[in-house]
């Protein structure tokens, strides 16, 4: 009984210690494994070259990422602007002004539409954006536009988004002492003027930690934008025209890719600046938000 | 028990007169406060007398913190409360018109169980309610955060470090600046909902000093669980339960000659 | 000065509202939109029968090949996940509990690990599929969805363990348990509820997701029988009969679109359901 005892105590624990670094050693894998598939490619062609050249014709074997990175970097601004301030208001208006019924029965909705697979959100944009983008917006605008677009792509990954972010910034919220707000009301400030120094003043980190995750989110999302987005390089910075992103360019591509000589080097150095750029930006803002939180 | 004597012998005076003058600051009529089913406060009448300190004592959970709230109407952040009845301060009934509630506000300082330092510098702390009263000059907010910080004995500690974090303080440090920052809004009452309950004794001693000086000129509402606390600084007791008031009078007969025996089990408990 | 004040605070509590029914509107349209419009090419067939003629160009059929490859795909990545995650986070709140900086770094690191988008999984499987001499197959996408949701198990486990009461523990410890028995019997007992939401939270993600099993798990018509077999999966199905240009095989991605959410709702209503269920049962 005792050795049984012994044996289970050593096996488990053993277990125990084992998972905890496969975790903990996945990324690293990840990260090298990428970069070492990557690797052939920088043999010829300098990093910053692969970066900022616009030039992309892989049967030549010339790769250059800018139009990529600039469509990703497009998409995900214009999502930004549509998802910020409606987040942050309705956050505001969650945890401050409605009635707390309302935000019992939201906060399990927007559980649900935070765990919403991005096709889900893929299949509505076709449906609704795509056609409201190239029969409504673009005419209004003066221009035309077959609605697979960057515009279409900014609206849907915010829609995306909204859940992931607003959710963080209900939780940053909620962790303001009603002592604090009542201070603010008790020297003569309105309820507004409160929240705005009390609530938004004092969470600034909080607020842009939860900016920065859901930026880093939109920018690795695939499938959601790839099914709007119109999958074309194109430079001119017109909203209503297509655009190429990074992730839309790695699945759209991963058939061919053996191929083409380097070309799958090429896809997998695009997965390793997604891997990079995002788990940079998601270390950098979770360590913003594990800061304050000791204070 | 002889702290109390000593104590009765001072205020038999102070007391007598609260009864000739009869001029309270502030009368609570027919109060109940509700949340949901739960009847907090039930018909609350009071009131309170001018430029005095007026304790609050009952046990955990009687309600002396929600009827704080009431009289400044904090409560309107607490959606699920339901306040019926009357508040006059003056003679305007704050619960049923719909003054200018801000400014309302602005007549009473509030002092809570923690402190509570905006999350801004000391300076700013200080000026907060001055410029949310509309006041730009910066000569006149220089002097009046040097004013009250003095007032509450934090200048000399602070003077060289106005624009570090109000957070960096002491715990003691952050009380004293929240009650500064409360009387630079010039009110005329201190709301102090256990003030020093978070202190160290000597940031105690220190508050408690200072509340015997603003009586001067400010009338005080003090709510405690320290009861020898209540005998150093009352003028005016008010004991409740479970969202009752049972007694109200001066200190010398509540303290010495309780008329309910909950008042009385209460005193034996806290002694 | 006060009439300005009280506008501007009318005005931001009018936007604040404005903009929170504007959302709830637009997402109960996200809703009715995909069940409106599939629910015309919603049958039984669509439910139990495998496509007909070829996912792309077929319209007979259903997407039964995809329902299974989706659930074989979530359920052997779910138990991969459980088997590496649930004693990597008992060991985080047992062996670490005394190294407060360790704990915190390394869920600090798991979070970040958390954001990494899918498709960096996917593409990672990918490689490590063509090192393995792989073809794309069920195991291959077990293994990448694997990857990517030992994250959230064991954050999700986690999050719930670390409210345990360190006086539980020590009670344990003090009746002779080692650590490693307290782990697995006591906490893992005490944080049961959070082991319920942490696996459906997971799995949910698992089925959920495209753009890990784009590469590794393939695309077929058959529903598969072994592991080195591919395997069609929800996701993929509405993915690629939407880029169909037969009309009845883009409705058949719509229905498609309200099985895969209709299963999404019930696992998270149900993590709902369960974790309070027993985290009532384990409370008395």
């Amino acid at each position: 009984m005792q050795i049984r005892r012994i044996f289970l105590d050593k096996v488990n624990g053993f277990w125990m210690v084992f998972s905890m670094i496969t975790i903990l050693i996945i990324p690293f894998i990840i990260g090298v494994g990428l970069y070492l598939k990557a690797a052939p490619l920088f043999e010829n062609q300098s990093l910053l070259k692969l970066i900022f050249s616009s030039s992309w014709a892989p049967s030549t074997g010339e790769f250059g990422f800018w139009p990529f990175i600039t469509g990703s970097l497009y998409v995900t601004l214009l999502s930004f602007l549509f998802t910020a301030p409606v987040c942050l208001f309705a956050a505001i208006y969650l945890t401050q002004f409605s009635s707390p019924g309302l935000i019992r029965v939201m906060h399990p909705v927007i559980d649900v539409l935070a765990g919403l697979p991005s096709v889900i959100y893929g299949v509505w944009g076709i449906l609704v954006i795509v056609p409201f983008v190239s029969d409504y917006a673009a005419p209004f605008f003066g221009t035309s536009s077959s609605g697979y677009s960057v515009l279409s792509g900014g609206i849907v990954l915010a829609v995306m988004c909204i859940p992931y972010t607003l959710n963080m910034l209900i939780e940053v919220f909620n962790t303001v002492p009603n002592g604090l707000k009542e201070a603010s009301l008790s020297l003569g400030a309105t309820m507004w003027e409160s929240v705005k120094h009390v609530v938004i003043r004092g969470n600034y980190p909080g607020i842009i930690s939860a900016y920065g995750l859901g930026i880093a989110k939109a920018f690795g999302e695939t499938i959601a934008v790839m099914m709007v987005v119109g999958n074309m390089v194109n430079t001119s910075g017109n909203p209503f025209e297509a655009a190429y992103p990074l992730p839309a360019l790695i699945a759209n591509n991963y058939g061919e890719m053996l191929s083409i000589p380097m070309y799958n080097a090429a896809l997998m150095f695009a997965a390793f600046l997604l891997f990079i750029i995002i788990l940079m930006i998601n270390l950098f803002f979770r360590y913003l938000i594990h800061k304050t939180k000791r204070q | 028990m002889e702290l109390i004597e000593t104590k009765t012998n001072n205020k038999v005076l102070a007391s007598k007169q609260i009864v000739s003058e009869a001029s309270s600051i502030l009368r609570v009529k027919d109060l109940n406060v509700f949340a949901g089913h739960h009847h907090i406060l039930k018909n609350v009448e009071l009131e309170i007398p001018r430029n005095k300190i007026t304790v609050l004592i009952g046990p955990s959970g009687c309600g002396k913190t929600t009827l704080l709230k009431c009289i400044n109407k904090l409560t309107d952040l607490y959606k699920e409360l339901k306040v019926s009845g009357s508040i006059f301060i003056d003679k305007d009934d704050i619960l049923n018109t719909d003054t200018n509630i801000p400014a309302l506000r602005q007549k009473m300082g509030l002092l809570s169980q923690r402190p509570y330092p905006l999350p801004v510098s000391i300076y700013k702390n200080v000026a907060y309610g001055l410029k949310l009263k509309g006041v730009r000059d910066k000569k006149l907010i220089d002097f009046s955060v040097e004013k009250h910080l003095r007032e509450v004995g934090l200048w000399e500690e602070v003077k060289n470090r106005l624009n570090s974090p109000a957070t960096r303080l002491s715990i003691g440090q952050q009380q004293r600046l929240c009650l500064a920052r409360g009387l630079a809004v010039k009110p005329s009452i201190i709301l102090a909902d256990e003030p020093t309950s978070s202190l160290d004794p000597i940031s105690s001693k220190i508050i408690e000093n200072l509340f015997k000086d603003l009586t001067k000129h400010y009338t005080i509402i003090l709510v405690t669980h320290v009861l020898r606390q209540a005998i150093r600084l009352a003028d005016h007791v008010i004991f409740m339960n479970d969202g009752e008031i049972i007694e109200q009078g001066s200190p010398e007969i509540l303290f010495k000659s309780p008329k309910t025996e909950q008042l009385r089990a209460y005193l034996v408990d806290g002694n | 000065m006060r009439r300005v004040k009280i506008i501007e605070e009318k005005f931001f509590i009018w936007i604040s509202a404005f903009m929170t029914y504007s959302l709830i509107a637009v997402l109960i349209f996200i809703i009715l939109v995909i069940f409106i419009k599939g629910f015309g090419a919603l049958n039984w067939d669509m439910v139990l029968k495998t496509p007909r003629g070829g996912y792309y160009y077929g319209g007979e059929g259903g997407v039964l090949n995809a329902i299974i490859g989706s659930l074989y795909i979530a359920v052997g990545a779910t138990l991969i996940a459980i088997i590496i995650g649930v004693p990597a986070a008992l060991y985080l709140n047992v062996q670490l509990i005394r190294y407060r900086r360790t704990q915190n770094t390394i869920r600090y690191f798991l979070d970040a690990l958390w954001g990494i988008p899918s498709i960096v999984y996917g593409a990672f499987g990918f490689s490590l599929m063509i090192f393995f001499g792989m073809n794309a197959s069920l195991l291959a996408g077990i293994i990448t969805v694997a990857l990517l949701i030992v994250p959230i198990m064991v954050r999700t486990f986690d999050e719930v363990l670390s409210t345990i009461p360190k006086g539980l523990h020590e009670a344990s410890l003090a009746l002779g348990s080692t650590r490693t028995e307290t782990a697995f019997k006591v906490l893992f007992k005490q944080g049961f509820p959070g082991f319920i939401t942490a696996v459906l939270l997971s799995f949910g993600r698992g089925i959920g997701d495209a753009a890990s099993v784009l590469f590794t798990a393939g695309y077929t018509d058959n529903i598969p029988v072994n592991l080195d077999e591919p395997a069609a999966t929800l996701p993929l199905a509405i993915f690629f009969q939407l880029g169909s240009p037969i009309p009845e095989v883009r409705d058949r991605a719509f229905a498609s679109a309200i099985i895969l959410t209709g299963i999404i709702l019930t696992i998270s209503i149900g993590a709902r359901i369960l974790s309070k269920r027993y985290s009532r049962t384990n409370l008395t």
